[in-house]
């Protein structure tokens, strides 16, 4: 009992020392270009882990999910930028970002409580197109989000006065500002992955894995399934305003094409492909699916020009058509996810055997 | 009163053809219970196909109507032999799988077939040649062409066709019969699979006609002009009462109507605070509207309660 307490402790130390020591060692190996790959890689993360919470354990199909990462985006440039001449402090951001995206995940959610399946699907991506129309538009009469130019020049996050957007020095050591954003993405992941894995266990999580298994019974069970969804679709949106929030610090610059149908779809696939409800395979998902396109580009390029001696796909739309063909694969073959929850396996399987 | 009776006249022309759209979505869903996500990317491919076989033959000296009529035909055979497929690719396997299973497939169909469109006829954007008669009338003080005459009374002479199919034909009666319960009509000797991919035929073969039809209209084409329309479509669908073929042409027609009214009279309406390019928000909220209140749409039945 004993060792095997100390095995674990060992095994997340080694863990913790090997994500602290990843940014060096990616940063020497492959280029700083790949930290900043990695940073995005934790943003989708957080995204995919809030959208599981929807469609994975509550069993919501959300296609609308980016809209709650545009709002977090989108209150952290107008409160921190020059375009209304604010400079909040992050830390007042984030908690109040993940609060308004909460609230817009109520205001989608009540209307669309009596919906199930593929009705719930379309409403949710009505809603991610309205919500991104809006910030398109709504640049007159009254600038609030100067249209398709988008805001730039918003402040970069800044730690204890420290912005994380130039080199910090300490301890002999260089941090590049990829660095820096790596270790506040991660700590701000671990902490989503451990408020995920304590909802699952929780009351709640149980009562969100009984509706989507049957709303019914759940109901009949003494469930307010009501307040229980609507929970789910506010809970899932707080992930991603706050993973909105940090992207807006971290890119310096929000527009609306950054948050179309098909990054919603994008996250989607992360916890489709992952396994939806099982919170290890959907970080896989995330990870997969922000770092593959990225080597994608590095590698078909010279790969097309090597065998054909010309670029015949361009690498944008060969990650799409990737995309697309996978998710149809993995729903046709292991329509589970690659790393499934067990619970969930057997259930397929059995819904195979019938 | 003029612009009143020229938007009523854009909205019934955009109406017939969201109304053709519609058909396939509901047809699809009537039989199958099952969002065809791919029928949008179907009717961008028919605009496509008819467009450049259209541009191959614009100056061939054939009359222009007779090669939009071409264009349309060369495209019915492409967009059936894709529907087709879809169905039994990303659909047939998934029968009996978990409801999210298929509606996953069908948004990864919809990704392929607007990359695969983005490869063969690249990111810009097609305009339809000017070829066809730019004649027209005028009633009350509005301007209608004829091209848009054309399009409406297609459009409707289709849905009578489809309506006596469905309602007075042997297939008909067996396409009913599947709606009404797969198991059941198998067993009266119903092929159902047959019945199915039919209906993937029929469907698409409309969205084969639409497109052509949305492309003459606004004189342009392009890769990802399906996923808007077929949005649309879908809500005109769910409008006139999903699985329900009438309710899904008076759907189209009331979208249209509503779509072209909001756009030019919002302006008006918020003083000016919001204007015209707020156009595709309206079928979003009539759709949200539509399932709150009314989820069996306008001339739905009961809405069975079901995961």
């Amino acid at each position: 009992m004993i060792t095997d307490r100390r095995k674990a402790l060992l095994g997340m130390v080694l863990i913790g020392v090997a994500l602290a020591l990843l940014p060096f060692i990616i940063g020497k190996g492959l280029g700083n270009a790949w930290v900043r790959v990695l940073d995005f890689a934790l943003l989708y993360v957080m995204l995919a882990l809030g959208l599981n919470i929807v469609v994975g354990f509550a069993g919501l199909l959300d296609l609308g999910y980016i809209a709650f990462y545009a709002v977090g985006a989108y209150l952290y440039a107008l409160l921190a930028s020059p375009h209304f001449g604010l400079h909040w402090p992050v830390w007042a951001i984030l908690p109040l970002g993940a609060l308004v995206a909460g609230i817009f995940g109520v205001l989608l959610g009540a209307p669309t409580l009596r919906l199930r399946g593929d009705y719930l699907a379309i409403v949710t991506l009505g809603f991610g197109e309205i919500v991104r129309i809006f910030m398109n538009n709504l640049n007159a009469p009254i600038n609030i989000t100067n249209g398709p130019q988008g805001i730039s020049q918003i402040d970069p996050v800044r730690i204890a006065g420290v912005p994380l957007s130039k080199t910090f020095e300490a301890f002999g050591l260089s941090f590049p500002s990829v660095y820096l954003y790596y270790y506040l993405f991660l700590a701000l992941t671990l902490l989503v992955i451990f408020v995920s894995i304590r909802l699952e266990d929780s009351r709640i999580g149980r009562a969100w894995v009984a509706i989507r298994e049957d709303e019914i019974a759940a109901k009949a069970c003494g469930i307010d399934t009501r307040n229980v969804k609507l929970l789910a679709f506010a809970m899932g949106a707080t992930f991603g305003g706050v993973a909105g929030g940090l992207f807006a610090g971290f890119q310096e610059f929000v527009s609306p094409e950054s948050f179309g149908l098909m990054e919603s779809i994008m996250v989607l696939c992360m916890v489709v492909l992952g396994g939806m409800g099982h919170i290890p395979g959907v970080i896989l998902g995330g990870l997969l699916l922000a770092i593959l396109p990225e080597a994608l580009r590095h590698g078909a390029v010279p790969m097309q020009q090597a065998a054909f001696g010309k670029v015949l796909l361009d690498p944008e739309s060969l990650r799409m058509l990737l995309f697309g063909l996978a998710l149809i694969a993995v729903m046709l073959y292991r329509p589970a996810g690659l790393w499934p929850e067990a619970r969930r396996k057997r259930e397929f399987l059995a819904e195979k055997a019938k | 009163m003029d612009t009143f009776i020229q938007q009523i006249i854009n909205g019934l022309v955009l109406g017939s053809i969201y109304a053709l759209v519609a058909l396939g979505y509901t047809m699809v869903y009537g039989i199958l219970g099952l969002i065809n996500f791919a029928h949008g990317e179907v009717v961008m491919i028919g605009a496509l196909t008819a467009l450049t076989v259209i541009k191959l033959l614009a100056d061939s000296g054939l009359p222009g109507t007779l090669v939009v009529l071409i264009g349309m035909l060369a495209a019915i055979p492409v967009c059936m032999a894709l529907g087709f497929t879809i169905e039994r690719v990303a659909y047939r396997p998934l029968r009996n799988a978990p409801r999210l299973a298929p509606l996953i497939t069908a948004i990864g169909v919809s990704i392929v077939l607007q990359q695969l469109a983005m490869i063969f006829w690249g990111r810009n954007y097609h305009a339809f040649p000017p070829i066809l008669p730019t004649t027209g009338r005028d009633i009350g003080g509005a301007h209608i062409t004829d091209l848009q005459i054309v399009i409406v009374l297609l459009a409707a002479a289709i849905m009578a066709g489809l309506m006596l199919l469905v309602n007075k034909t042997r297939l008909g009666r067996a396409m009913r019969a599947t709606a009404e319960n797969p198991q059941i009509a198998g067993l009266m000797g119903v092929n159902i699979n047959v019945i199915i991919s039919a209906t993937f035929l029929i469907g698409s073969a409309l969205a084969a006609v639409a497109g052509v039809m949305v492309s003459a209209n606004y004189s342009i084409a392009h890769y990802h002009m399906g996923f808007i329309l077929g949005l649309k479509a879908f809500t005109a669908a769910v409008l006139g009462g999903i699985g329900n073929l009438p309710g899904a042409m008076l759907g189209g027609v009331l979208l249209g109507l509503i779509e072209s009214l909001g756009a030019g009279y919002i302006g008006d309406l918020t003083g000016g605070f919001l204007g015209s390019h707020y156009q595709d928000v309206f079928a979003f909220f009539v759709l949200i509207l539509v399932l709150v209140f009314r989820p069996s749409g306008l001339m739905g039945e009961k809405v069975a309660e079901r995961a």
